[in-house]
């Protein structure tokens, strides 16, 4: 190959390592948010190939809402156990003992309290000054305008309005005590490209974005998996046997599966090329309310 | 799989020239646009939008509520849409003449741009400034597309004089490739199909433009260059310099040279994830092993052996500044460029360029979105090439010392000689040997605070004392200053940074001379009082915060200078019109309303006694 014609999954992946190692270099304290799903785990391979034959020179968090599919756990674990990862797994202790249920609460103070206020304790908890995330710019508009190195206040806020410039691949890492950053390096990856990078590197996933038969119900046309008896039936209710896969994953009573006969990675990507709804369709989470995803992203979200 | 190629591009435009259409045509022509986003728009396009019934893309891409709010973009925005050979990422920027930055923002990135005009308005003022811009950050290839020709019965006339217009404009910019036609964003035309309103128009569509633009940069033409990013040791037997590699192409066994140190070494392997390389480009993220044990930190350069970048302290810049603050020469900030970072500051600002009629003009400083030449000093040598020559290694960010704000953005134009030719005389009789002939420990005394506060009284206080008990000393009083060294200098922002580098320097001599340095002077910015105090080595440096009440100041108003202000015969007069920034953590404050000047007096020589001065 050479610097003419880099195909484009090339000239992702080498941004990608050059801000990760950015990080690296440049601050005290970082970590990588881990969230099991198809972008953290293309992360965790780019962090694999920024420090090889180092391993990566930080620790990897996840913030556990106790509300993920169990497949995602076992995942987890087997990952942190074959490529040595140093696993910090976070729990809002508080959240759990006041019981907070989103089939209950409702998809927003399940995020609130389960995701976005865990992720605050674990950041201050452990004084993170640096935090990667996954999320890409094509997700969504306010994470479209989202610098790469995106700066928070002591309180984690984020001001889309005093944004710094970002030119060139000249960030600017500097922060006052207190402060943090947090950094996108897949941002400006899109979903076809995330898969047709996990095809051409053989990235291993969660077995649930393989279509299989799958135990569901669906509730306002949406289609939940039956991950375990939390999940409430109404009397006489039987989860239906359905051919699903998960275009995107989080907790799973927040998380839509798709009918798909998808089993195999090029299957999923000519599906991918077909697709005619975007990925965030299945996430309850982004429907609150209208501009939704700006505001949790100013309150902590990533 | 299909491998495809990466064309980065931004759009510029004035606000109304049909920008965000233009976005929503090619997401949506290039099926982009999901079912469930274009119900959303739809209702949003009934709610809020600006075309009648029909479909408001602009709301599909302003993201942010305020945006949605006011209608207007404010901030450059990222778009992702592929064909079956390339994949695009847009930057779309804003047309408002006060987000400028966010133009070099986007244009940084890109290899491409296109630049919209409003078909019934032709080329606006806003349309120079986009190309200038455009062609200062080196962008090689621009389309011009003359959007909105529905809105003129798609005349052939109405399109050419424009396309006329801005070749004529356009040739002093030096554009490599320039492509002129006519669109309609909100039809359709020419953008993906060529539709059948323009049977006149034999060119490219904008998508066959867009698609024959060469990828990519030249930059691997150019001779080997990689910042250090990052230094690899996972055991005692690995040792590499990671980094990516922003020119040039590098093999295994090639010489490649720190230029900061003129050390030189040969390449033994280019380590991978995937295995090793016998060969790297300009883009790729590397990990090189070099033959020799030599020293090599993160913000070093990696170079060709035989094409050595300049090394230098000193250079001349274009800056475009991005800060509501606006730059000051002398004022100490942050450089980073490639992976280093380095203290400094602008020198002296050459001119100022503005951007509509590219003339130059004399200046002081520059304000958010000006853009001037400017010669910057460092604090130590950097390596770098002209930015004309490498895009890569010839740019660099300002980074404020206390905000962390990113205040500007550098082009570098070409290092200057005269620096590197001049080199400090050693001396033999140094401050140490001064001081020990008089007995004492030399130091700077500085009083800081408001007009009136009481600064000159508690010096002379102060020097008396001292000089009873044999000392030597000196008084760098501010107002006396300004009738010497410093008569050329008015009471500007700019001219009071400069007011104090000239007595923060002469306070230096002062000190190397072996004296007691007392320094009275309002000095209201905390940037320059540490200016001052960096100027200084350890424990030199005393801040004394006279902290006089502004209402205490005025009621004494012994030299009729607020009166004065007031009226509106002084302008600039501290904590009048002008700010003071009182100090974080001064050695000393007296409280001026608590305090007499005596009782302040013998707190200050208590304090030089307990600090063995």
């Amino acid at each position: 190959m050479n610097g003419a014609s880099l195909s484009h999954l090339h000239q992702l992946e080498a941004e990608s390592i050059h801000i990760m190692r950015e990080v690296a270099a440049s601050f005290e304290n970082p970590v990588m948010l881990y969230s099991i799903g198809k972008d953290s785990s293309v992360m965790l391979h780019l962090a694999r190939k920024a420090f090889f034959p180092a391993p990566p020179p930080f620790p990897f968090l996840h913030v556990d809402t106790t509300w993920k599919f169990k497949e995602m756990i076992a995942f987890r674990d087997r990952m942190a156990a074959e490529c040595g990862l140093r696993l910090l797994v976070h729990i809002n202790r508080d959240g759990l003992k006041r019981g907070i249920d989103p089939f209950v609460h409702g998809s927003a103070l399940h995020t609130d309290v389960m995701k976005t206020e865990a992720l605050k304790q674990a950041l201050d908890k452990y004084k993170f000054d640096a935090a990667f995330g996954g999320a890409r710019r094509d997700e969504e508009k306010s994470r479209a305008k989202e610098r790469i190195f995106s700066f928070r206040t002591a309180n984690h806020r984020w001001d889309p309005k005093t944004q710094r410039p970002e030119l060139w691949n000249l960030y600017n890492t500097r922060i006052n005590p207190g402060e943090s950053i947090r950094v996108f390096p897949l941002s400006n990856w899109t979903e076809l490209d995330i898969w047709q990078y996990i095809l051409q590197e053989s990235i291993p996933i969660v077995p649930l974005y393989f279509a299989a038969v799958r135990p569901v119900v669906e509730r306002n046309g949406m289609l939940i998996l039956a991950d375990d008896d939390r999940l409430p039936l109404a009397p006489g209710e039987k989860p239906m046997m359905k051919m699903v896969r998960f275009r995107t994953l989080g907790c799973y009573p927040l998380t839509a599966a798709i009918e798909s006969d998808a089993a195999t990675l090029p299957e999923i990507v000519a599906e991918m090329q077909r697709a005619r709804t975007s990925e965030r369709q299945g996430r309850l989470i982004d429907h609150d309310q209208a501009g939704s995803m700006e505001k949790k992203k100013q309150e902590g979200y990533f | 799989m299909a491998e495809k190629d990466l064309l980065r591009f931004l759009t510029c435009g004035s606000v109304d020239d049909g920008k965000s259409t233009l976005i929503g045509r090619l997401l949506w022509d290039a099926k982009l646009i999901f079912d469930d986003q274009m119900r959303t728009l739809e209702a949003e396009s009934r709610r809020l939008g600006t075309q009648g019934d029909g479909i408001d893309f602009a709301l599909l891409l302003d993201g942010l509520q305020a945006e949605r709010e006011q209608g207007i973009t404010i901030d450059v925005a990222y778009r992702f849409f592929a064909t079956e050979t390339r994949k695009f990422i847009v930057a779309d920027t804003p047309g408002h003449e006060q987000y400028t930055r966010n133009m070099a923002t986007g244009a940084s990135t890109a290899d491409a741009a296109v630049i919209l005009v409003d078909a019934r308005k032709g080329l606006l003022p806003q349309t120079r400034r986009h190309s200038f811009i455009v062609s200062l950050m080196g962008i090689r290839h621009v389309v011009l597309a003359v959007n909105k020709m529905d809105a003129v019965d798609y005349g052939e006339a109405v399109f050419a004089a424009i396309r006329d217009d801005y070749l004529a404009f356009a040739a002093p910019l030096g554009f490599a490739g320039l492509d002129c036609l006519p669109i309609s964003a909100l039809k359709g035309d020419m953008v993906y199909s060529r539709g059948d309103a323009m049977p006149w128009y034999g060119g490219p569509t904008l998508m066959d433009c867009l698609e024959a633009i060469e990828a990519g940069s030249d930059a691997a033409a150019l001779p080997f260059r990689m910042p250090v990013q990052w230094v690899c040791r996972p055991d005692a037997n690995f040792r590499g310099y990671c980094g990516s590699i922003e020119s040039g192409t590098l093999r295994v066994g090639d010489r490649v040279a720190v230029p900061s140190s003129g050390q030189v070494s040969t390449v033994r392997r280019i380590a991978t994830f995937n295995g090793d390389l016998q060969e790297a480009a300009a883009g790729d993220a590397v990990n090189l092993v070099l033959a020799d044990e030599i020293d090599v930190s993160r913000g070093e350069m990696l170079a060709a052996a035989d094409a050595r970048p300049d090394l230098c302290d000193q250079f001349m810049a274009k800056i475009i500044w991005m800060h509501g603050d606006p730059l000051l020469p002398g004022r100490k900030c942050l450089m980073k460029i490639g992976a280093d970072l380095v203290a400094a500051q602008v020198s002296e600002i050459k001119h100022k360029i503005n951007v509509n009629t590219f003339e130059e003009t004399a200046a002081r400083s520059l304000a958010l979105n000006e853009i001037g030449m400017c010669n910057v000093a460092a604090d130590r040598a950097v390596a770098f090439d002209p930015y004309g020559r490498n895009r890569g290694t010839g740019r660099f960010i300002l980074i404020d010392r206390y905000s962390n704000a990113t205040v500007g953005a550098g082009l570098i134009e070409h290092a200057l000689r005269r620096a590197t030719n001049v080199h400090r005389q050693k001396e033999t009789v140094d401050k140490a040997a001064r001081a020990a002939i008089k007995g004492q420990k030399p130091c700077v005394l500085w009083f800081t605070g408001l007009s009136g506060s009481g600064k000159s009284t508690l010096a002379d206080l102060v020097e008396r004392e001292l000089h009873a008990r044999g000392r030597h000393t000196v008084i760098l009083d501010g107002d006396n200053l300004r009738h010497g060294l410093n008569r050329n200098l008015g009471f500007t922002d700019a001219d009071r940074v400069e007011n104090i580098r000239r007595t923060a320097e002469v306070a230096k001599l002062c000190v190397e001379a072996g004296l007691i340095v007392l320094v009275s002077l309002i000095s209201p910015f905390r940037t320059e009082r540490r200016m001052a105090r960096e100027l200084l080595g350890e424990g030199e440096f005393l801040e004394i915060f006279v902290d006089t009440p502004l209402a205490l100041c005025e009621a004494r108003d012994v030299k009729g200078l607020y009166a004065k202000a007031r009226k509106g015969e002084i302008p600039n007069f501290t904590g009048v019109q002008a700010p003071y920034e009182p100090p974080e953590a001064p050695e000393l404050r007296i409280d001026g309303d608590a305090t007499t000047p005596e009782e302040g007096a013998a707190r200050i020589l208590e304090m030089l006694q307990t600090r063995g001065r």
